[in-house]
């Protein structure tokens, strides 16, 4: 239960990285893979703000920049480039992914840090079917499952919503239909990097924050988009549910050192096996490119 | 007629810089030089693999990191506790495992170099042909993704195991002997015929890379860059030649670390690391991707300056930067008359013109 409770909370910050890897997908067509970094950059200016507000004003300003950062991204680094190659995104966005770290690097030090907690402290606990959790975790599930329904909302109801699906689905129609497509993007980015965030607060006081902290949960987050089927965002959270739990059974098999690969091996696995992943149906899969 | 003439400049070239060195009595500058040369194997594979072929590669360290450790496992590991001693004469005797010491000065059985870099080549070529196979099948994100996640395997694997020494790495490898007047090592006694051995196998490398690609091999790898469907309609076996190319480029690989292992005396995991793998796609990305000669002389360049210290603490953060700054505004690489062209343009216009 104990592994199980802990695999299902990791499981959910994966299946976060995942849902912010799919929305950039969906819009462009990149994967970007400076995701974590945008976890690592949340909790870490909210864990520099906290010293001088309280502390659900700090997140939310760390969200705040953190948008602000993927606005800048966006606007500086895919907005007027036309007609990349893969390869072309890939290498860019693993440098923009390295600079933002060495940034950190130099802004917040080696330090690892952390958030305070959210409820109580450390040794606080509460006892939920036999198995002692501590408050945070609740703190994790909840505000990952309020992304999820408020991801679902947002793209099932509102008009900015559906007009990004509009664009995912096809470009050339959502542009004729009077969609700013570039703005799409730019949004996408921007709400991608603000989940991101807030994922990497409510995570902050349990796993802490190290400027480094991001590409283990970029790697982990893609291995549980690819596995949920690229795009999909309910594939995905049962896929990052579904990893964190191997994770934690794995730990108690394995020497620790092996965690990552692990998840890793099972990323190679998912590629060579079934690239269009889980949920992802074939007909779908048959179309795209791998 | 051309390749000899370059080839030629390049042999003239190393040979001026000792020469400048020695002069300059900064002979010391060889030892960075001599390990740019090692980076520089792993920079021509991969340009062979990314810029020709179009496969991009994020775990190429791995290969380099396991021809290293291998030579280290092989050349530090003591068989005389490992097995028992009519096993152990029976190796002695039939020479696949020589009698000598270790670096602490006791005796100790090791494997000889005769022996350890065929075996070091063969672990990379198998692992690079179990991991290509099923791996080379996808292109793109999917491509990228898993051989960055081959590569991190690999180096939890190198940091959480014993006999590769955990965090610690494997120190204390002794040089090695490789022909009677040449030995791989760090002496500074042996400086100056590590700094030509090097280099000839740079030379090598570049003369056997510059021959596939204008062969019958090459093209067909540059028809698999323009479009992998063309290229099989055409009749070229794709899979097979990406698999080729991959192999190669891991050989070479771990050629290098072998050698650097036995030249520095040791090796440690941050060799198999992602950022070692994607300071080499920088490299490739900086020199054009698919222009060897760019390939080595950036790969040389900005590895010498890098083991200089120059960046400092900002070593990292200077690869990255090229890597955005090469992939917007020059993807085809620096050393392109078109990027030249743009920049002059860019300077005549760049103040009141619309």
């Amino acid at each position: 239960m104990q592994y199980l409770l802990s695999g299902i909370t990791t499981g959910s910050i994966y299946a976060i990285v995942a849902i912010g890897f799919n929305i950039i997908y969906n819009t462009t067509g990149i994967i970007n893979f400076a995701q974590g970094e945008f976890l690592m950059l949340g909790g870490m200016i909210s864990i520099s703000l906290c010293s001088v507000m309280p502390l659900p004003l700090a997140i939310a300003l760390a969200v705040a920049v953190t948008a602000a950062v993927g606005y800048c991204i966006e606007l500086l680094f895919v907005r007027w480039i036309h007609n990349p190659t893969v390869l072309r995104m890939v290498v860019m966005t693993i440098g923009i992914s390295i600079l933002i770290r060495e940034i950190a690097l130099h802004v917040w030090d080696e330090k690892v840090r952390s958030l305070p907690y959210f409820t109580g402290n450390e040794v606080t606990s509460v006892s939920i079917l036999g198995a002692r959790i501590s408050p945070q975790i609740l703190w994790v599930l909840g505000t990952c499952a309020l992304i999820v329904v408020l991801l679902n909302l947002f793209y099932g109801r509102t008009l900015l919503g559906k007009a990004m699906r509009a664009c995912s689905a096809n470009r050339m129609a959502a542009s004729l239909c009077g969609i700013n497509a570039g703005r799409m993007v730019t949004v996408s980015f921007m709400l991608s990097a603000a989940i991101g965030a807030l994922a990497g607060c409510v995570i902050s006081p349990m796993t802490q924050t190290q400027y480094d902290c991001g590409t283990s949960l970029a790697i982990k987050g893609f291995t549980a988009a690819i596995f949920g089927g690229l795009g999909s965002s309910s594939g995905a959270v049962i896929a990052g549910l579904l990893i964190g739990v191997i994770e934690a059974v794995s730990i108690s098999v394995l020497p620790l050192a092996y965690k990552d690969a692990v998840t890793l091996t099972l990323l190679l696995l998912i590629l060579v096996v079934r690239p269009s992943g889980l949920f992802g149906s074939r007909e779908a899969g048959a179309l795209k490119e791998f | 007629m051309k390749r000899f003439v370059a080839i030629g400049a390049l042999a003239a070239a190393v040979i001026a810089l000792h020469l400048l060195f020695a002069a300059a009595g900064a002979e010391y500058l060889l030892v960075q030089l001599t390990m740019a040369a090692y980076y520089a194997l792993v920079v021509i594979g991969l340009c062979l693999l990314m810029g020709y072929a179009g496969q991009i590669s994020l775990g190429h360290a791995a290969f380099f990191a396991l021809g290293g450790y291998t030579a280290a496992v092989l050349s530090t590991n003591s068989f005389t506790q490992l097995m028992g001693a009519p096993a152990l004469e029976r190796l002695v005797h039939w020479g696949l495992v020589t009698a000598g010491t270790d670096a602490y000065g006791a005796a100790a059985h090791q494997v000889p170099v005769w022996l350890s870099l065929p075996l070091a080549v063969a672990a990379a070529a198998a692992v690079a042909l179990v991991i290509g196979i099923p791996v080379l099948k996808l292109k793109g994100h999917y491509l990228a993704m898993a051989t960055l996640g081959f590569g991190t395997i690999l180096y939890r694997i190198f940091l959480g195991t014993r006999l590769f020494g955990e965090a610690d790495g494997i120190s204390s490898v002794r040089p090695c002997a490789l022909l009677p007047g040449l030995t791989i090592g760090g002496d500074t006694a042996l400086r100056t015929q590590n700094y030509y051995f090097a280099w000839a196998l740079v030379l090598l490398a570049m003369v056997l890379s510059l021959n596939i690609v204008s062969s019958r091999a090459g093209r067909a790898l540059r028809s698999i860059h323009g479009s992998e469907e063309a290229a099989a309609a055409m009749g070229v076996n794709t899979a097979r030649y990406k698999l080729y190319v991959f192999i190669l480029s891991a050989v070479f690989a771990a050629v290098g670390g072998f050698f650097m292992t036995h030249f520095n005396g040791g090796i440690g995991p941050a060799e198999a690391g992602i950022m070692k793998s994607v300071r080499y796609v920088a490299i490739v990305a900086v020199g054009g991707m698919a222009n060897l000669w760019g390939s080595l002389l950036i790969g040389v360049l900005l590895n010498f300056l890098s083991l200089r210290g120059i960046f400092g603490s900002y070593d990292d953060a200077v690869f990255g930067a090229l890597l955005v700054f090469i992939m917007a505004l020059a993807p085809d690489g620096i050393l392109r008359r078109e990027f030249l062209h743009r920049i002059m343009r860019v300077r005549i216009r760049w103040p009141f013109s619309k």
